[in-house]
């Protein structure tokens, strides 16, 4: 009788546990949405895909923001995968376990750097390393930009790509590894024909996972970024994410509709985490049920 | 007593392998006689296992695993060889049925000419597969479904379409691991009638914990006990007549 009624009590507190960070999140979209309200108001959909941004004017619109968070994450993530597949390849398959172990915890290491950190590294030597490069393609040399923007983050979403592959390759059943070495196979093509099309899911579960660490960074980025309010037309010149036009403008924002334009593209960023998010999911189920687990 | 004349296909010349510093054969004499089934039997632990990783160069995919000595296979050392090339010559089954379980049954069976770099034309692919499934007696199952993922087979089935991806690439041997030892009776029973079926096409080497096993399926059997050989021949009469009393002792039930 007495442990049923601890049991009781032990199933609401987890129940209520669980329902407050589900009250939680659903609370921080209410508040962004509330507060978004008076930009929405003024400029409907539209936010979404004008590309002016006038704080004299009083006129505001997000795309060139929303472009350039896709356009500096999807870069990183093209620049960042192969490091990282090949990283966690390298410490599943090739190396020693000691050796693998040290490398794989001087790449979890990289997480823990802090993210200003990242950017006062970008500004003394990301920065100058691209200006260089940019003259001697002929290009402005800006220096900063969508590109040092992107390096940077490809950086800084390495460690969790990678601990996240290396994980799935280590899941991976010896046996499989076994039969495909049994039947004449090379290292490489035990990799390539049994291991990765085996650890398919968790790859893509690790590259979305970096994905949604690129879409949101912020001080890093608004450190390199060169903080220019314009459609992005080149990789190479200044722009802004969502993320770093509200960390840098939000001190400034001076009338009630600027301020509450700086949430939208909060809520704007929330709402492309979390379909980004899903989308993910549901393709690591379909890979999932594939696989006939 | 004297035994008719064998041809053997592989022979080890005092064959030694370590795991680290343990020694765990302790210098193998021994000859496989083709288009033969030998059986390796003995208790957990006495090497079988690790003497069979050696035939196809297995034993050394272990961090920490070495071998001495000499293993001829057709009169070539295969320890000097390139362990892949072995590996193309002699196939092997393993304990727990491991089909690739991201490939089709289809797949699966041409998976050693995949895996290899191999293309083949597509008459020519649909010929093996239909001949390797008809030899590992599992074409009249899974025929009308080649082209689904073998995971939802069961586990007999499953071990048979490892032995039909094995046998694919026409291997000069057959390596099998304790083949029944994750199935049911009834499958396992299917799996030795396979055995003595395949014997005239291929030379078949099968570990196993169970006597009555190597009785049933083995024309030879080769005893060991901690690392070494006690005893080999004909399985009649190892099981009949045997020479060591360590034998005639595992035999009987007395340990293992």
């Amino acid at each position: 009788m007495e442990s049923a009624k601890t049991d009781k009590i032990f199933e609401i507190l987890t129940r209520s546990l669980g329902s407050l960070v589900l009250a939680t999140a659903m609370g921080g979209f209410i508040t962004l949405t509330i507060l978004s309200w008076p930009s929405i108001k003024a400029f409907g959909p539209s936010f979404l895909w004008s590309t002016r941004w006038d704080p004299v004017q009083g006129q505001f619109g997000a795309l060139p923001f929303i472009v350039g968070t896709l356009a500096t994450s999807f870069l990183a993530l093209f620049i960042s995968t192969p490091f990282s597949l090949g990283t966690s390849l390298f410490l599943a398959e090739y190396s020693p376990p000691k050796i693998g172990n040290a490398v794989a915890f001087l790449v979890e290491l990289l997480a823990a750097i802090p993210s200003v950190i990242y950017g006062l590294w970008g500004i003394f030597f990301l920065v100058p390393l691209v200006r260089k490069m940019e003259m001697a393609f002929n290009l402005p040399p800006y220096g900063v930009g969508g590109f040092t923007a992107s390096l940077i983050l490809a950086i800084m979403i390495l460690p969790y790509a990678t601990s996240v592959i290396r994980e799935v390759i280590s899941l991976v059943p010896q046996e499989l590894r076994e039969g495909a070495y049994a039947l004449g196979a090379t290292r490489w093509e035990v990799m390539r024909y049994v291991v990765l099309p085996y650890a398919r899911s968790g790859i893509l579960a690790g590259t979305v996972l970096a994905l949604g660490r690129a879409l949101g960074e912020t001080m890093a980025i608004t450190m390199v970024i060169g903080n220019r309010n314009e459609l992005l037309r080149s990789i190479f010149e200044p722009t802004n994410t969502m993320a770093s036009v509200i960390a840098n403008e939000f001190t400034e924002a001076t009338s009630s509709v600027y301020l509450s334009s700086l949430v939208e593209i909060g809520l704007v960023l929330f709402v492309i985490t979390l379909v980004v998010n899903i989308l993910a999911r549901m393709v690591t189920e379909r890979l999932k049920m594939e696989k006939g687990e | 007593m004297k035994e008719a004349p064998m041809e053997e296909i592989l022979k080890t010349q005092d064959l030694k392998a370590y795991f680290e510093e343990l020694e765990i054969l302790k210098g193998i004499n021994l000859s496989i006689p083709k288009n033969r089934v030998t059986a390796i039997m003995g208790p957990s632990g006495c090497g079988k296992t690790t003497l069979l990783r050696c035939f196809n160069r297995m034993h050394e995919e272990t961090p920490g695993a070495h071998t001495k000595g000499k293993i001829f296979l057709e009169g070539k050392d295969i320890l000097s060889m390139n362990p892949i090339l072995v590996r193309k010559m002699v196939g092997m089954v393993f304990q727990k049925p491991n089909p690739f379980p991201t490939m089709s049954i289809y797949e699966n069976v041409l998976a050693g000419y995949r895996l290899n770099g191999i293309k083949l034309r597509k008459e020519e692919a649909q010929g093996i597969v239909e001949e390797s499934l008809k030899k590992a007696v599992l074409w009249d199952e899974v025929k009308d479904f080649l082209h689904r993922r073998g995971t939802f087979l069961s586990g007999g089935q499953q071990q048979r379409l490892c032995i039909a991806r094995a046998l694919a690439v026409n291997p000069k041997l057959l390596l099998m691991d304790e083949p029944t030892s994750a199935l049911d009776p009834k499958a396992t029973r299917r799996v030795e009638e396979l055995v003595t079926e395949l014997k005239e096409a291929v030379t078949i080497v099968i570990v196993t914990h169970n006597t009555s096993q190597a009785g049933r399926v083995a024309d030879y059997t080769a005893f060991l006990y901690l690392g070494e050989l006690i005893e080999f021949g004909p399985t009649e009469e190892l099981f009949t007549a045997p020479k060591d009393p360590r034998t005639e002792e595992y035999l009987t039930g007395k340990f293992g």
